[in-house]
């Protein structure tokens, strides 16, 4: 019937089934969309569309599939007749503020009922007003109209302003590709749980339901069977660049703390802090007092190489901050000499660890970029986004 | 035919009704989402309610596994029951307890089944009763019986979205987000619960209420259930209307965190 459609959702990204398109041919048979065009966007979207994240992409592909459905109401020839003007001139001489107001708070409902009615008065041709079906006009259908609501008769689609449901794309905060916000919080803590549930272990718990079943199939002789333990065996150790530049993004780099502290799955977590790139030190709180802090020595001979480090900074600094050797030096002149020599250390350590970036990859200036690139050809980056926390996970999961 | 329309104790969306309507029809279960306090658990009642039939609540845990909703079979009170030599032990079928899943299947008549706040289980948990949910029936291998539905239960499955849900188990599920209700929407629930309510008193709560919600240094925004805590204790303790929007008096029933209670503080005007 629109078998486009669901290739259009399929190429937004919106992974839909043939099971699910399936059902919705059913439901239309049914006669479930109760023949109007806002219970055809619902059952549309309840069938097809199974995450709040992905109501906007479906909003945008609904809207650019429908967006010109003519008017399904049998319009006579003689309207129509009228109606096609592409001559209308592209102004807005006819623009009545009231009236648009007014039109605004019409329903889609009361905006049909009014057309219907129109169609049977009408006998001539209106263009350029707020009450008949013609052009140019401030009434809520025709077509070239002003009107920032209607219904589109005949003619060229011209200000694309006839109203859908989903025109209005009122999902938009929930879209993934959004950098992570507070409201997103949530959706970050269930992508740092799922890659605790892929952690194999050996069978070392007592299974009392299966040893129970052996044994009586064993005509009583003891036998022992143990299954895997459910526990998650994840430790983390998450480093976050602190102050500076990185003030922009605090409520960022908050909700992304507070997904990792809180989710309480990981077997073991520290946190600590670094402005701008790790050095000597390591900072017990955002603060970066020195006399809360520990050697970042003792934090490399401590923490175990199988810890998934995740950093966590915008990666952008005065080259010498990185690759000089004022901040980096060791007193004893042996070991790491500058900060880019810390973050190498690190990587050699820790087989798994990733980048997390709140900031894009600045546009221009090589100023800034030289870092940047310097740092993520260090470590795997990923930008600070639900979708990039993800590829991250992914990649701190691999051996 | 069987159709939802909302019932006197729960005001439901036009876009809800309609979700809820297609599942039936279409014999699919209905996954609900939405913040926590829009009702998600309550709805299954108000179905329930409506069409007159009797619900089977499932709660699920972290711990809860699939086969617990199917049927348990106690093997360790059976092996009990032949070392003293009970009456029946050979008799498995004794030992096989049907679980909320067997429950709603094996009922006489047509029933409502909510499985709540399915995400808390492993993240498997959804895919391991894709079979029973499709085919409405299971086998007890112990007892060589299959469990087949008397009639198809209407299935409301709730999720809090802490964990994402398995794709094969979303194809076979109609989905409605439930949004926070608008400034209408809740006067209207509001009203449900207070009938007598005193019209000033609400306008008042409610524009304090979005006020709050609205504030972006709020960590938990509250949510249904604490507006109708909140309008409980300003009723009880006769609080001027005048002074809600201005004071927020009682705002401990509102925010639950000490941080909110300060941002809200050093943010209200």
């Amino acid at each position: 019937m629109f078998e486009d459609f669901l290739y259009l959702l399929r190429k937004n990204g919106l992974k839909v089934s043939l099971t699910e398109w399936m059902s919705l041919m059913e439901a239309l048979d049914k006669g479930l969309h109760g023949s109007s065009f806002t219970g055809f966007y619902h059952l549309c979207r309840c069938l097809l569309v199974k995450s709040e994240a992905d109501f906007d992409r479906f909003d945008r592909a609904f809207l650019e599939y429908f967006r010109d459905v003519p008017f399904q109401q049998e319009v006579s020839q003689e309207l129509l007749d009228w109606l096609d003007r592409p001559d209308v001139l592209n102004d807005y001489a006819n623009w009545d503020e009231e009236q648009a107001l007014k039109n605004m708070g019409l329903s889609e409902e009361e905006i049909e009922r009014m057309l219907k009615e129109r169609m049977e008065e009408q006998n001539e041709e209106h263009n350029g007003g707020n009450y008949w079906v013609g052009t140019h006009g401030m009434s809520t259908f025709g077509n070239s109209g002003l009107s920032p609501k209607g219904i589109r008769v005949g003619g060229q689609s011209m200000y694309k302003r006839a109203f859908r449901v989903a025109g209005e794309r009122k999902f938009r905060d929930f879209r993934r590709d959004n950098t992570l916000d507070t409201r997103q919080f949530q959706v970050a803590l269930r992508k740092l749980r799922q890659f605790s549930g892929l952690v194999d272990l050996p069978p070392t718990e007592f299974d009392v339901d299966n040893t129970i079943q052996d044994t009586a199939e064993n005509g009583g002789l003891l036998k022992v069977r143990y299954k895997r333990p459910r526990e998650n065996t994840v430790k983390v150790l998450l480093l976050m660049d602190s102050g500076g530049s990185m003030e922009y993004y605090s409520q960022l780099c908050s909700a992304l703390f507070q997904a990792v502290s809180k989710s309480g799955h990981f077997k073991d977590l520290r946190v600590y802090y670094f402005h701008n790139c790790v050095y000597g030190r390591l900072y017990n709180d955002p603060l970066l007092m020195s006399r809360n802090s520990v050697t970042t020595d003792w934090v490399l001979s401590n923490i175990a190489s199988d810890w998934k480090v995740i950093f966590v900074g915008d990666a952008q600094m005065a080259p010498y901050e990185l690759m000089g050797g004022y901040y980096g030096r060791n007193n004893s002149g042996e070991g790491p000499q500058s900060g880019l020599d810390w973050l190498r250390l690190f990587r050699s350590r820790y087989q798994n660890a990733i980048w997390l970036n709140p900031s894009q990859r600045p546009q221009w200036g090589e100023y800034w970029t030289q870092t940047y690139d310097a740092i993520a050809r260090v470590f795997p980056m990923f930008p600070l986004t639900v979708d990039g926390l993800e590829e991250g996970m992914k990649k701190l999961l691999t051996r | 035919m069987n159709e939802f329309k909302g019932s006197q104790n729960y005001v439901a969306s036009e876009e809800l009704m309609r979700a809820v309507n297609i599942a039936m029809v279409l014999q699919k279960p209905l996954l609900i989402k939405g913040e926590p306090g829009t009702g998600k658990t309550m709805l299954a009642e108000a179905i329930a309610a409506a069409l007159g039939k009797k619900l089977i609540i499932w709660n699920i845990k972290s711990t809860t596994k699939a086969q617990d909703g199917l049927y348990v079979y106690d093997v360790v009170q059976r092996l009990y029951d032949s070392q003293f030599g009970g009456v029946g032990v050979d008799n498995i079928e004794k030992y096989v307890k049907l679980g909320k899943l067997g429950e709603a299947f094996t009922d006489e008549e047509q029933v409502i089944l909510l499985i709540d706040e399915i995400d808390k289980a492993d993240l498997e948990f959804p895919n391991d009763l894709l079979w029973e949910l499709d085919r409405m029936e299971f086998h007890i291998p112990e007892t060589g019986r299959t469990v087949k539905a008397n009639h198809r239960p209407v299935v409301i499955i709730t999720s809090n979205a802490e964990k994402e849900l398995p794709d094969a188990f979303l194809r076979r599920c109609v989905f409605h987000y439930i949004e926070f209700p608008d400034k209408e929407l809740m006067a209207e629930i509001v009203r449900v619960h207070f009938p007598d309510l005193d019209d000033k008193l609400l306008t008042q709560v409610l524009e304090a209420f979005y006020k709050i919600r609205q504030l972006p240094q709020i960590k938990k925004k509250p949510s249904t259930s604490e507006i109708i805590d909140w309008i409980q204790a300003l009723v009880h303790g006769g609080v001027d209307p005048k002074r809600i929007v201005k004071e927020v008096p009682y705002l401990g029933v509102l925010l639950k965190k000490n941080e909110d209670m300060d941002a809200l503080r050093r943010n209200w005007r």
